[in-house]
């Protein structure tokens, strides 16, 4: 390969020959991951029309007879579909937006401590909660509900007035366990980025604000805030792409899948999944599946596109 | 970087500040750990205890039976740590060694094919087949049902980690590294193996945390493809575990078949025990790695 070809070689094919023979070791290196990408990526994508066949597992893929939109029509026409993406869009509109407020005031509050080992002890225990699973985390908030034994319901509730509460029976109170836990679980390493970005910023900025009698505040408010906009923005804009995805484990571990708490907990992820796995419904479950997959796709593009627009260096693509 | 306080004098707050702020991160701190110390305390906490008095913080005798039967009558546990294990070894290196070769040639400059292939993983980022043509295509047509490559080959795609790598390779090899290398006649395969990967270890460091985390933090796959008991991970294990508890709570509550399954089921501390037991190894390597990551997770947030 260090050998420098004598003469260029003619037109588009020879060219493309030519360079696949000399890069072919790296070609190589593509190649096991490439075919993993083909497989668990590619094939699965061409699979989306499957939404549109009345799919059993006997004639499989393609010998089953198509459907037209009658998979959709089943959807639609029940209340599920509305409920489903009314409860992804809004858990998650609001864990992207309380969750940016909160890591980024986090992110501002521990570069304000001064003791470098304890502002490093903080740091590390903040993301710690990250790293569970979310079967782990599904004990835990058991440990807190158990309609019996839970910690907050035999010794927290009690100093309230209340007696037993099993929580996994009253759908009312899951958008605040969800959100709780959800923070506890994100929050302190969404931290960690914006710290990053804060500690990027000149010293000089703020010597010159002090010389000026700039406060404490005054130093966030016209500084940090202002300059940790842009990251701010990119990365709330392109959570947006994701909006119509959730943290399967979430919705379906830390409620334990109970049936009662459905018209709150009830997301498109775990729609599909029961469709597929528990009921069976093929259709309908690979209509919101299909559903889920195109209007994810567009979000992805928009938010992309958008994020593009106000800074090109951060756009995914 | 991202662990330094501001050391200049003019940034300092007041000493009453500094001690809301550390007032405040020690009560934060410590709604981080609590919860897993509650889970501790549960495992630790004896049976009797627990259905008198519930769940508490500090049970007022340690008594480790939960985890002498455990550790007695642990097929089961010994079976799914083995699986977990296993997923969770081959998976990692086979991740970790894929991502890099993917990465490298994305990062050399004199790749003709570069833009095709960085496309090729871009796409898989934007538009995904979703659950059902996975699920079908991984039980009918691949036929890995009830197989462990069914739990590892799904983890083995991540356009993100390779981007990661890859804009690491960008900050920290310098072209003239593998030109040099060339020039001394060093195969490809050479330079990959003996000068990239070597000065690339923090990265390497990075995404095999991150990929060890996922493959023993994972679930999802179990519950998708395995039936066989003998091939449940630790993860699904639990996730039965917490179901039956409920299921045996609220549908046979108050007939004598709840006083029966109580004897025979996994009980309160026991189960707290296994979720100790499966994270004990995440607690175990996360302090190694931890400064590792933090960059890690830095390079990939803020130039994906």
């Amino acid at each position: 390969m260090n050998t420098k070809s004598a003469t260029p070689p003619q037109g588009r094919f020879g060219r493309l020959l030519h360079n696949i023979v000399r890069y072919r070791v790296l070609l190589l290196m593509l190649l096991p991951t490439s075919i993993i990408f083909f497989i668990n990526c590619y094939i699965p994508m061409f699979g989306l029309f499957i939404a549109f066949k009345n799919i059993n597992y006997i004639d499989g893929i393609m010998g089953s007879p198509w459907a037209g939109l009658d998979n959709f029509r089943f959807l639609f026409a029940t209340s599920d579909a509305l409920r489903v993406t009314i409860n992804t869009v809004g858990y998650n509109v609001v864990f992207i937006i309380s969750g940016l407020i909160l890591s980024v005031s986090l992110a501002i509050a521990i570069n304000e401590v001064r003791n470098k080992l304890a502002s490093k002890f903080f740091q590390t225990v903040m993301i710690m909660p990250n790293f569970l699973s979310m079967v782990v985390v599904s004990f835990i908030v058991y440990a807190f509900l158990h309609p019996e034994y839970g910690f907050l319901v035999k010794h927290i509730l009690p100093m309230f007035g209340y007696s037993s509460v099993n929580a996994y029976m009253h759908p009312e109170a899951w958008p605040y366990i969800l959100w709780i836990t959800k923070m506890w679980h994100s929050i302190g390493i969404g931290s960690v980025i914006y710290l990053a970005a804060i500690t990027g910023i000149s010293e000089e900025l703020y010597e010159a604000a002090v010389m000026d009698g700039a406060s404490k505040w005054q130093q966030i408010t016209k500084i940090t805030l202002p300059l940790l906009t842009p990251i701010m923005v990119i990365l709330t804009i392109l959570n947006m792409g994701g909006i119509f995805r959730s943290d399967f484990g979430l919705f379906y571990h830390v409620t334990l899948d109970s049936g009662a708490l459905r018209s709150t907990t009830d997301v498109i992820d775990t729609y599909v999944y029961r469709g597929l796995i528990q009921l069976n419904d093929l259709g309908m479950s690979s209509a919101a599946n299909f559903y889920q997959s195109v209007v994810g796709f567009f979000l992805v593009i928009g938010a992309n596109a958008l994020a593009r627009k106000l800074n090109r260096d951060t756009a995914l693509f | 970087m991202t662990t330094a306080s501001r050391s200049n004098p003019y940034t300092k707050g007041s000493t009453t500040a500094q001690i809301i702020l550390n007032v405040f991160f020690i009560a934060f701190s410590l709604a981080c750990i609590l919860p897993i110390v509650l889970i501790v305390a549960i495992s630790l906490t004896n049976e009797k205890a627990l259905t008198l008095q519930g769940y508490k913080f500090w049970p007022d005798h340690i008594d480790a039976s939960a985890y002498q039967y455990l550790f007695k009558h642990s097929e089961t546990l010994v079976k799914a740590y083995g699986v977990s294990l296993t997923v969770t070894l081959i998976g990692t290196v086979l991740a970790v060694l894929l991502i890099a070769l993917y990465a490298y040639p994305l990062y050399r400059k004199d790749f003709p094919f570069k833009k095709t292939f960085n496309f090729y993983l871009l796409i898989t980022m934007l538009f995904s087949g979703g659950l059902v043509p996975f699920y079908l295509l991984y039980v009918n047509y691949l036929d890995l049902k009830d197989s462990l490559v069914a739990l590892i080959l799904p983890g083995l795609s991540n356009a993100f980690y390779i981007f990661i790598t890859r804009t690491f390779f960008q900050q920290t090899i310098p072209e003239e590294m593998i030109e040099s290398g060339k020039l001394d006649g060093a195969s490809e395969w050479r330079i990959f193996f003996q000068l990239v990967l070597p000065i690339s270890l923090p990265v390497l460091a990075t995404i095999g945390l991150f990929t060890t985390l996922m493959y023993w933090n994972d679930w999802f796959n179990s519950m998708l493809f395995i039936n066989d008991t003998n091939k449940f991970s630790l993860q699904y294990v639990m996730i039965q575990m917490i179901r039956q508890a409920e299921f045996f709570k609220t549908q046979l509550a108050g007939t004598g078949v709840a006083l029966m399954v109580q004897e025979s089921v996994p009980t309160e501390s026991l189960r707290m025990a296994m979720v100790v037991l499966s994270i004990g190894p995440i607690l175990f390597i996360y302090p190694f790695f931890q400064k590792y990551f933090t960059k890690g997770l830095t390079i990939g947030a803020i130039k994906g």
